[in-house]
């Protein structure tokens, strides 16, 4: 039973009182372009997870606290979790540069991106 | 053995020889003292055996001395009192127990049971996955009736349990696992810090087996020490001891199961009040493990008869209760420890005599029983045990290391046998939680590495069996977790006295000693005893390619059940390691999973039982309902009424009642449960076009819409009934279920992709009470109500509301029907409901008014085909697969699951359609999930074409109905299909419109 703080209210509870919601950051391909979205773009969408070992990005919200989601990064090993913040929001830049596989790649992408 | 003198006549440290406690075992009168467990008393009266194992039926006496016992299980208590499985060596004696014996069937001493032991040959290792094959309707009537019968594992209480039972939550700073001396010393160099420590120790007496233990810390023996140390803590304030306690499991971020036993062991504590068992949910700042060492026992032939004890077992027997285990007895050891059982023994005058595998046995304890006159065999094993409910004699045989036979052997007459293989180190619960472990050729075990979360091992559990490397060990550990919590924790200072122990001789490990005569006929090596699991299961598991420790733990059940390798798994991988020539390390332990020991179900509910198990949700309505006699159902948390059965009325007419009354005169139904969801705000509307596949900025203000929900794969999760109450403010109606799960589905995507939107999303179910007034003669009931407002049916049509005031009550009154009558669904503030409520009842006398309950409204939506969400879908069905694709918006670029739709697998040509069925006989009604089939054949396998999603015999269609999944439904229109139902029968039914009833919605517009 994992310890979990949510950035929102404050609030440290047990992973009872949270909700787990996923990995974080997987991108809806129809909010920006509902026309042109290939099968495999769908597929990876709604299927297609990583599921490294070490660290991880994940969303979750404050189920029985103010109600609000907000993003993690967990390692999945020791499974400290290394920071909390915002829903709209990337992960601090030590992060990003700590990960690996293909949270590494997304990262590069995004910043590339930009 | 009856009539020996198996209580000698002094020693003792537990018991209490002027408190005589008398019990019943298995229907005889016993006698013990308190202090004793069940497991002493019934030993001092001369019996051994005390159960029949699971597989051989083979006879099985006591092994253990504390939690790691795993032969003797025997049931405790009375009626619905009583607890099966219990360690016989665990149990306290009280005044007036009841115990009984389990896998005996018919007898202890003599049962057809060990038929299977003669024909043992025909029950190799995988012998349930090799035997009971087929035929497969075998399995459910003659095979697994007979093995759980045979198996015998005690039988569970049919009445509730009478006692209590209850949860604790807790945070401490520091949490020692363990009581002994290593435990002892770390709580006190913790709480020396000034942090909150918590000790968790299983046994009733702190110690642990200091008792038991050689040497002298300062001036004092170890068991003094342990004693002292105790006291000491008891004293101080941050300190909390829980006894009886065992800690169960180690789970992530340090949070730990620990399991008190409160009342067992005196029924005036549960008389008083006090709950049976706790269930404790620590949440630890640091874990300091001081779990101990488990003996291992020796792998020799037959080494399970009763009267063959673990040595350090022997060794409480005597010094805790007084009880000698026979008048002659050997020692059969790898290491110097068992020695200290021959000494005590010797001291308490029963024969003894060692038998050493290792060639040249040396330290100060095999000096001391050299000096004693104990006889030593040294380069020797047991290679045979003589006698069968009793140890008879053995035949000791000279033994070098690697030798796979017997070449010379002496017999030896003697009534026990104490064995030690080694100790290892309990790492259950470091590995619980993902602690590594490394293997130890020193103790030829395993022994903590290294873990992710705050703890320590120290002591025997961490492999460290000396006392002064133990204490030393102790205080920092204790010292460095009230510093790892509390950076500013004082020192211990605590100061060790000066330590003098026996200093040891290196053990020699022996997985394996030979046996004389036939390999496994008669000659069984025991690895697990409680799985019956012998050296040669594992070994043919082996051959026949079961490679992975963790698959031949499956296949032969080897550290299965309750003994989780406790003692069974070190010998059952150096058995491997023999077997395959590949290191321990090599082959690797098998998952160590919670719990320790087996805990109770009443623990596990602590006060959640009863009317505390789950809150029940009741609407404004509810006493209403339960004064009328209704019957009620369980719609998620609500308890919805099923239907008012009036005297003499069974239920199937009471509801053809309310379903008649809707369809000609006028019904009135509680719909409170409906989820209401407020949404407001200048980006509502768009808002709501994303979540429904149809429209919903084009509603205009004033109406209602239907409107159907997907998730992202395109699946139907949610439907209902949507108004606009203003430009920019909605109310949503889902399902009576889904209204938590909409409303929290609605605010994810708020907060997490459209966040630009300004929408405000508040779920208000319970802040209205809703009914629908439901039939020909709904609208004469309005209007007798005293509305400010037109009900006429031009000025209020069918999906529209309107807003106003009703004899008195503020409503909002919404046009909308799921019965297929003319309808009118009026909510008013959830406090003014219970007064509505009757209002409309008495306006709606004159007309006939009945209340109806759920069933009714099921079958008056099945005649019309509307679908429910739950039943004509299952999570893998689209709004085309019901037939609604027509609220599938074609304009809208996207809204959640629309590109989904779209993938080639929804759209195939053999997605399963909604229908309507009419059985061939009006009078049969398809049982609900019926399959249909393509072919009916005389037997099973027959293709499966869909299934039966509602069924109903309808009252106003004088018929029976039904609603269907089918494969390609909507073109087969006509056809007749079957259902093949259990017993032979088939019931043939014709696929025709979901619509029975007013196909043209003539009544609903009237």
């Amino acid at each position: 039973m994992l310890v979990v703080t949510c950035p929102v209210c404050g609030i440290e509870g047990e992973e009872a009182d949270f909700h787990y919601g996923g990995q974080a950051h997987v991108r809806r391909p129809a909010t920006t372009d509902p026309v042109n979205i290939k099968d495999e773009e769908q597929r990876d969408y709604l299927f297609i997870r990583h599921n490294p070992k070490g660290l991880h990005f994940e969303r979750w919200r404050c189920d029985r606290g103010c109600g609000k989601w907000f993003h993690a990064a967990r390692d999945t090993v020791t499974m400290d979790f290394k920071a909390y913040y915002g829903i709209t929001e990337m992960p601090p830049l030590e992060l990003q540069q700590q990960a690996k596989g293909p949270w590494a790649d997304y990262f590069k992408s995004v910043a590339k991106a930009k | 053995m009856t009539g020996k003198p198996y209580r000698l006549a002094s020693g003792g440290s537990r018991i209490d020889r002027s408190k005589p406690l008398s019990f019943s075992f298995d229907g005889r009168s016993l006698s013990g003292f308190a202090g004793d467990t069940i497991a002493s008393a019934v030993q001092a009266s001369g019996q051994r055996v005390f159960g029949r194992s699971y597989k051989y039926h083979r006879p099985r006496g006591v092994i253990g001395l504390g939690s790691e016992e795993m032969n003797a299980l025997i049931g405790v208590g009375v009626g619905a009192r009583h607890e099966p499985n219990l360690r016989a060596t665990q149990i306290e004696l009280f005044n007036g127990m009841t115990a009984v014996t389990q896998n005996r069937w018919p007898s202890l001493n003599f049962d057809i049971g060990a038929l299977n032991n003669k024909l043992s040959r025909f029950f190799p290792g995988g012998f349930y996955y090799k035997t009971f094959m087929w035929p497969r309707s075998f399995w459910k009537h003659v095979y697994e009736p007979v093995i759980r019968y045979a198996a015998g594992l005690g039988k569970a209480p049919e009445d509730r349990d009478p006692d209590t039972y209850e949860h604790m939550h807790i945070h401490a700073d520091v949490v020692v696992v363990g009581g002994g001396i290593a435990g002892l010393t770390a709580a006190e160099a913790a709480a020396a810090g000034g942090v909150r420590v918590l000790l968790i120790d299983e046994n009733p007496v702190l110690g642990g087996i200091a008792d038991l233990t050689a040497g002298k810390i300062g001036e004092v023996s170890v068991a003094d020490y342990a004693k002292a140390a105790a006291d000491r803590l008891a004293a101080l304030p941050n300190v909390q001891i829980l006894s009886r306690t065992t800690a169960v499991g180690h789970f992530h971020h340090n949070y730990m199961m620990a399991f008190e036993r409160v009342g067992d062991h005196d029924p005036s504590i549960l008389a008083n009040g006090a709950p049976r068992h706790r269930l404790w949910k620590i949440r630890a700042g640091h874990i300091v493990l001081a779990s101990g060492a488990l003996e291992r026992p020796i792998a020799f032939a037959n080494n399970d008869r009763p009267g063959i004890t673990l040595a350090s077992a022997v060794r409480g027997m005597v010094e805790r209760y007084g009880v000698a285990p026979g008048s002659n007895g050997v020692v059969f050891t790898n290491n110097d420890d068992a020695y200290l059982t021959a000494l005590a023994l010797k001291k308490a005058g029963v024969n003894v005599q060692i038998v050493d595998s290792r060639a040249r046995p040396q330290g100060d304890l095999v000096q001391k029983a050299i000096a004693e006159g104990i006889e030593i065999s040294a380069s020797s094993v047991i290679s045979k045990v003589e006698g069968t409910l009793n140890v008879k004699s053995v035949k000791i045989a000279a033994y070098r290391k690697g030798q796979g036979r017997v070449i010379t052997e002496k017999k030896v007459d003697c009534d026990f046998i104490a064995m030690s293989g080694g100790w290892n180190p309990a790492l259950h619960l470091w590995c619980h939680n993902g602690g590594k472990i490394r293997f130890d050729d020193g103790l030829a075990s395993f022994r903590p590495n290294t873990h992710t979360d705050a703890i320590t091992a120290v002591g025997a559990a961490n492999g460290t069996m000396s006392v002064a490397e133990t204490l030393a060990e102790a205080v920092a550990a204790g010292e460095g977790a009230a510093k790892a919590v509390n950076a500013k924790a004082k020192a211990a200072k605590i100061k060790l006295p000066a330590i003098e122990e026996p200093v040891r001789g290196a053990l020699e490990a022996i997985w394996f000693a030979p046996a004389t005569g036939g390999y496994n006929e008669g000659n069984k090596h025991f690895i697990d005893f409680q799985n019956d699991v012998t050296a040669a299961d594992l070994e043919l598991a082996q051959r026949e390619g079961y490679e992975s420790v963790e698959h031949t733990k499956r296949y032969t059940t080897f550290g299965m059940a309750t003994d989780q390798g406790k003692t069974s798994n070190l010998n059952g991988l150096g058995v491997l390691s023999e077997a395959t020539g590949r290191s321990i390390p090599e082959i690797g332990v098998t998952t160590f999973r919670p719990p320790y020991t087996p805990y109770s179900f009443g623990a596990i509910a602590g006060s959640l039982t009863k009317e505390l198990f789950l809150p029940i949700r009741r609407t404004p309505v509810f006493q209403w309902h339960k004064d009328k006699g209704a019957v009620f159902e369980p719609v998620g948390q609500w308890r919805r009424a099923y239907t008012y059965p009036a005297a003499g009325e069974d239920k199937h007419a009471s509801i053809t009642r309310e379903i008649l009354a809707v369809r000609n005169k006028v019904g009135l139904l509680d719909a409170s449960t409906l989820g209401k969801i407020e949404i407001k705000g200048p980006d509502a509307a768009e808002f709501l076009d994303r979540m429904y596949t149809n429209m919903f900025s084009t509603l205009k203000v004033g109406k209602c819409r239907y409107g159907l929900m997907m998730n992202e794969l395109g699946f139907l999760s949610d439907d209902g009934v949507t108004v606009r109450l203003a430009d920019d403010h909605f109310l949503m109606h889902t399902t009576s279920g889904g209204a938590d799960r909409i409303s929290a589905w609605l605010e994810e995507w708020l907060q997490t992709e459209w966040t630009q939107y300004k929408v405000f999303v508040t779920p208000v179910t319970e802040q209205w009470a809703q009914f629908a007034i439901a039939g020909p003669r709904a609208r004469e009931v309005l209007a007798k109500l005293g509305p400010d407002f037109d009900v006429s049916n031009e000025a209020f049509p069918h999906m529209s509301f309107k807003i106003g005031r009703m004899g008195g009550y503020p409503v909002r009154v919404f046009r909308i029907s799921f019965s297929g009558e003319q309808s009118y669904e009026v909510a008013t503030p959830a406090n003014l409901g219970r007064g509505l409520w009757d209002a409309i009842l008495a306006a709606g006398e004159e007309f006939g008014i009945e209340a109806y309950g759920t069933e009714a409204l099921h079958v008056l939506r099945a005649e019309k085909g509307y679908i429910v969400v739950g039943d004509e879908t299952d999570g893998t069905t689209t709004p085309i697969d019901v037939g609604l694709e027509g609220l599938v918006s074609k304009k809208k670029a996207d809204f959640i699951g629309k590109r989904s739709l779209e993938q080639s697998y929804l759209k195939g040509p053999n997605r399963k359609q909604l229908v309507g069925l009419l059985t061939e006989d009006p009078n049969e009604v398809l049982p609900d999930g019926a399959y249909a089939v393509r072919e009916v054949k005389d037997k099973p396998p027959m293709a499966m074409i869909g299934q039966v999603t509602s069924t109903y015999m309808s009252p106003t269609l004088g018929r029976s109905i039904a609603m269907a999944l089918i494969e390609n439904g909507r073109a087969r229109m006509g056809e007749t299909i079957s259902f093949p139902l259990e017993g032979g029968k088939v019931v043939k039914a014709k696929l025709v419109s979901p619509v029975f009833y007013d196909q043209d919605g003539g009544r609903i517009n009237a």
